[in-house]
């Protein structure tokens, strides 16, 4: 009996007392067929050598702990962005369910989305009836002002086509034929998350400008258009707003779910809040211009604001760091007249003081990163403004020309030497090369917290610490609340990759009458 | 508390929300029980499709299989074959808790999958898994054996799986076990245990009938109990310590070997009926082994299930049984002299999977609690039977409930706590309701065993009286 009523303890360190390591080493020596120590110690060991890298990257057609997530995730992120917008996803349950789960624990917030529960029965004669049901069902409990429809993999492969279905479902009187239903394909087994949000924006884009361009003009409103992508940060949404609002720009932010999000608790739970409202997306083929904020992870939708709304989509690249932050400003300043104004000014200058002021423990220190294509660059990027070197970039869902368009930006500065870059591979990709080369740190998502454990297994000295900056991010509290573009943005950055060097330096020398020295009080 | 008649009428309100059709459905799902009559379902029908639209809580088949029943056996590679998600979604989010050496000889928090792009649809996938698992088996030599859990493509573009397991399985000499779990076969995770359930018997069961271990007279197996949080291993220390020798647990902290011993034990023990009754009759028709519930949650079922085990047993055994119990009496009566006084009297409504809509019910009303409300996410009618046995008031029953109808429940009946899943929790703690996540423990746990219940006392009574509950209303309000 382990317990005792004046000090309650859960599984650490409850197991660590000797009745439960005597139990667990006895099932382990009875009754596991365990292979002996020193086969597992050497197997490790041969897991972290360079023939096993080489094996490793042999691989073909097994994925090991993946770094990238499948379409219908992005739909349902983009859609919760549009006001009084309820997900809706055309397929299987279970999906759904690992959707809403994946955002609970990354937002520690409440996702409402809806599946139609397709069968096996469906899979047969087709999913319209789950559909029709699904809608009217969905609207009746809900009462969404929009439905949001994307698909899993499984109406996709039985080739359901959602434009009829809906059309169907409203012929059919199950939802009016006024309700706004824009909806994508986002079939799993192309692309990623990235490729589902982009679809789903494309599908809402389309959904309420397509058939009303007549009366649009591109300039005519005066305003510009913002993309976020799939970010997780929702600090970032209200970042934008901030520095456009301080800019006298009125923006639009086509996706914004900063609001439903990050809701009260004050006794009521609202499944709607905020959002993009409809009325501006239908005017938004009017703004000046819409700025694609991850270059890398949409297509589709820059696409159909070039065609249909004639935007010129002027290219930015992701406001990660200093100069990406300036080039967004000044763009934004040229295309609507407006200069940069005093306050953001001050802010980049806060910015650069904080810069000069961690330089000495940032400056030199190697970083590999991985993440989706936009974070790797523009954290790659801000890393060289601080005299930092990223070493392993590593992108899953990226593809040849983001390899490209990498290794150019690297060469342009003499921090990007030393960096490597990696497109279309995985973590336990990202494990070896950790083991053949040690950077000083590790930035991703929680996932990483396994390759730390693994290069600390080897031994101390070649443990690579994991600092939390990506999505998702389980492990961690509100981090999710913070900004990580512009100049706010950076300061947050900063602030994080300085500390993790300071407290991974305290660490390291914590050892009374052995690491004396280093162990300051002051830095 | 509702009484009955309050109770059904507001059922009648929720379902007013819902189109014709809906309601109708619905309202074979949701009933009120009044006390417990220790037989019937209570009136529910249940295991049947989920409403399309309505915001169901349930997983898939797949769910059940790899995130349940196979997922936790440590020393195999479990394949998600198809598109990348499932097994992102999936992966490690359970808290199967296991000891090894994870990417060695454990592989239990990894993510293994084909990652199917559009050419594996067009062309069919087999090609590229019988690659992957020659790549598998190169790159992680110790593994014992490999399962493919298939997800929604895999079965509807014809692939044959069986064929390219049974060839690399006979090429490696482990098992390599095919598992049609897609996600659209049947209504809910249940299915996917079911499809779990079978293949354990016809590909590791039915692999070799060994014999190879001596079997002992108090040999017994845990079976379902997923380790979550550490539960099999609070629940094995009591069996041990009673005398029985666990030579196997399904799956939490499980193993192949383990699996391959259990034909031979005297009895089996089993904890998740509605995940694992599947294979406990199997090898009670096949081998004659028989298998009994039992409950470890809260000391009174604990003391109850250990006096019950014991009784399949000799002497020994129920003096073994009675000495755990007395043991651990002082210190069951300490958390409960604690605890109790700070929760008597506070209600509780409940909406989880497997057995816990039924199973914690001791445990709270050993704190002096009351359940007024359960149901479960994929039971059949045989868990609600087991269920009515354990209802003392009238309490409000939902099967498959939607999240509209959980919410209005929850507003009117407004409980003390309430708990559910992650998908829940934020939705109630916004309203100021108390939540515990009872999947996961709420990265708490273990809750089984006796160590596991003053875990589950100081759980419950922090979330019920932590000052934040108090905080929501601006004091110029």
């Amino acid at each position: 009996m382990s317990q005792c009523a004046a000090t309650i303890v859960p599984c650490y360190p409850l197991f660590q007392q000797p009745e439960y390591r005597e139990l667990l080493k006895a099932k382990s020596a009875e009754f596991e067929a365990r292979v002996p120590q020193e086969k597992i110690d050497e197997t490790f060991q041969w897991t972290t050598s360079e023939a096993y890298r080489k094996l490793n990257f042999q691989r073909e057609a097994l994925t090991i702990n993946p770094a990238k997530a499948c379409q219908p995730l992005g739909a349902v992120l983009c859609a919760l962005g549009f006001r009084g917008t309820l997900p809706y996803v055309h397929g299987s349950q279970g999906c759904t369910a690992y959707f809403r789960t994946y955002f609970n624990r990354h937002f520690k917030e409440p996702v409402a989305c809806v599946s139609d529960s397709m069968t096996e029965d469906s899979a047969v004669f087709g999913g319209q009836k789950n559909l029709f049901a699904g809608l009217q069902n969905a609207k009746a409990l809900y009462e969404p002002e929009m439905i949001a429809v994307s698909s899993t993999c499984m109406a996709e492969v039985i080739g359901d086509d959602l434009n009829a279905f809906i059309t169907n479902a409203k012929k059919e009187g199950r939802i009016p034929v006024d309700f706004p239903t824009p909806y994508a394909h986002t079939p799993s087994f192309i692309g990623s998350h990235l490729t589902g949000w982009d679809n789903m924006l494309e599908g809402i884009l389309r959904y309420f400008t397509l058939n009303s361009m007549a009366d649009k003009t591109a300039g005519s409103s005066g305003r510009i258009n913002l993309v976020a992508g799939f970010d997780g940060y929702l600090g970032n949404f209200r970042l934008l707003k901030r520095m456009m609002r301080e800019m006298g720009v009125e923006a639009t932010l086509l996706s914004d779910p900063e609001a439903v999000l990050d809701t009260p608790a004050d006794g009521r739970y609202r499944m709607y809040a905020g959002g993009t409202p409809p009325e501006e997306v239908q005017q938004a083929p009017n703004a000046i211009d819409t700025l694609f904020l991850q270059p890398w992870g949409i297509e589709k939708s820059r696409k159909f604001v070039k065609e249909t709304w004639n935007h010129a989509a002027t290219q930015v690249d992701a406001p990660y760091g200093l100069a990406a932050t300036d080039r967004l400003l000044m763009t934004v300043s040229q295309l609507t007249g407006r200069p940069v104004p005093a306050s953001l000014e001050l802010e980049r200058g806060r910015l650069v003081d904080m810069m000069a002021d961690s330089h000495a423990w940032l400056h030199g220190r190697r970083f590999s990163v991985y993440g989706d294509p936009d974070f790797v660059m523009g954290m790659a990027r801000f890393l060289m403004e601080l005299g930092a070197e990223p070493l392993h970039l590593l992108c899953h869902n990226a593809t040849k020309r983001w390899g490209k368009a990498m290794e150019q930006m690297l060469a342009a500065s003499p921090f990007g030497k030393g960096a490597e870059v990696h497109f279309g591979r995985d973590l336990w990709h990202l494990r070896s090369l950790l083991f053949e080369k040690k950077p000083d740190f590790l930035i991703g998502n929680s996932y990483g917290k396994f390759i730390q454990r693994d290069t600390l297994h080897k031994g101390k000295e070649h443990e690579v610490p994991l600092i939390r900056i990506g999505f998702p991010i389980f492990d961690r509290h509100h981090l999710h609340r913070h900004s990580t573009l512009g100049y706010e943005g950076a300061m947050y950055l900063l602030t994080t990759l300085v500390n993790a060097v300071l407290e991974r330096l305290d660490d390291e020398t914590r050892s009374m009458g052995e690491t004396d020295y280093n162990y300051d009080l002051i830095r | 508390m509702l009484n009955k008649e309050e109770a059904q009428r507001l059922i009648e309100e929720v379902l007013a929300a819902y189109p014709p059709d809906a309601a109708a459905d619905r309202a074979k799902h949701l009933t009120v029980v009044e006390e417990a009559t220790g037989e019937g379902s209570c009136g529910i029908t249940a295991n049947r499709k989920s409403q399309p639209g309505v915001m169901t809580i349930r997983g898939c088949a797949y769910a059940g299989s790899k995130g349940v029943v196979w997922g936790p056996v440590k020393d195999m590679i479990h394949i998600s074959h198809g598109p990348v998600g499932c097994g992102q979604y999936s992966r490690a989010g359970r808290r199967n808790y296991y000891v090894g050496h994870t990417g060695v000889n454990a592989f239990g928090t990894m993510n293994f999958t084909s990652d199917f792009q559009e050419k594996d649809v067009v062309f069919g996938g087999d090609k590229k898994l019988a690659k992957l698992l020659d790549e598998a088996n190169a790159l992680f030599p110790l593994n014992k054996g490999i399962s493919i859990q298939s997800e929604c493509p895999v079965g509807l573009i014809g692939d044959d799986i069986e064929a390219v397991a049974k060839q690399k399985g006979a090429e490696m000499g482990k098992p390599v076990v095919p598992v049609r779990c897609e996600g659209f076969r049947g209504v809910s995770q249940s299915l996917g245990h079911h499809i779990a359930n079978d293949t354990i018997r016809d590909f590791i069961l039915d692999r070799q009938e060994s014999t190879a271990n001596e079997a002992g007279p108090y040999d017994v197996a845990i079976l379902g109990d997923y380790n979550i949080g550490g539960d099999a291993w609070a629940s094995r220390i009591l069996l041990e310590e009673m005398g029985l020798r666990v030579v196997a647990q399904w799956s939490g902290d499980g193993t192949l070997a383990e699996m391959e011993r259990t034909p031979q034990v005297r009895l089996n023990l089993l904890h998740c009926y509605r995940s694992m009754n599947y294979i406990s009759r199997h090898m009670e028709a096949k081998y004659g082994i028989p298998w009994m519930e039992y409950n470890f949650f809260g000391p009174t079922r604990i003391a109850d299930s250990l006096r019950r085990i014991a009784a399949r047993f000799d002497s020994r055994i129920q003096e073994g049984a009675e000495a755990v119990i007395a043991r651990h009496q002082p210190m069951v009566d300490a958390i409960t002299h604690h605890f109790r006084p700070r929760l008597e009297g506070k209600r509780v409504m409940l909406y989880v999977g497997g057995l816990r809509p039924r199973h914690v019910i001791g445990a709270y009303e050993d704190l002096g609690m009351q359940v007024v409300g359960t149901g479960y996410e994929f039971g059949h009618n045989d868990d609600y039977e087991r269920t009515n046995e354990d209802l003392s008031n009238t309490t409000l029953i939902y099967d498959d409930a939607s999240g509209y109808e959980l919410e209005k429940f929850v507003e009117r009946v407004r409980p003390d706590l309430v708990g559910s899943g992650i998908k829940e929790k934020y939705v109630f703690q916004k309203m100021g309701i108390p939540f515990r996540q009872m999947h996961s423990w709420d990265y708490s746990g273990p809750y089984h065993g006796y160590d596991g219940y003053a875990i589950f006392a100081r759980d419950m009574d922090m979330t019920i009286n932590n000052p934040c509950w108090k905080m929501m209303t601006p004091p110029w309000r």
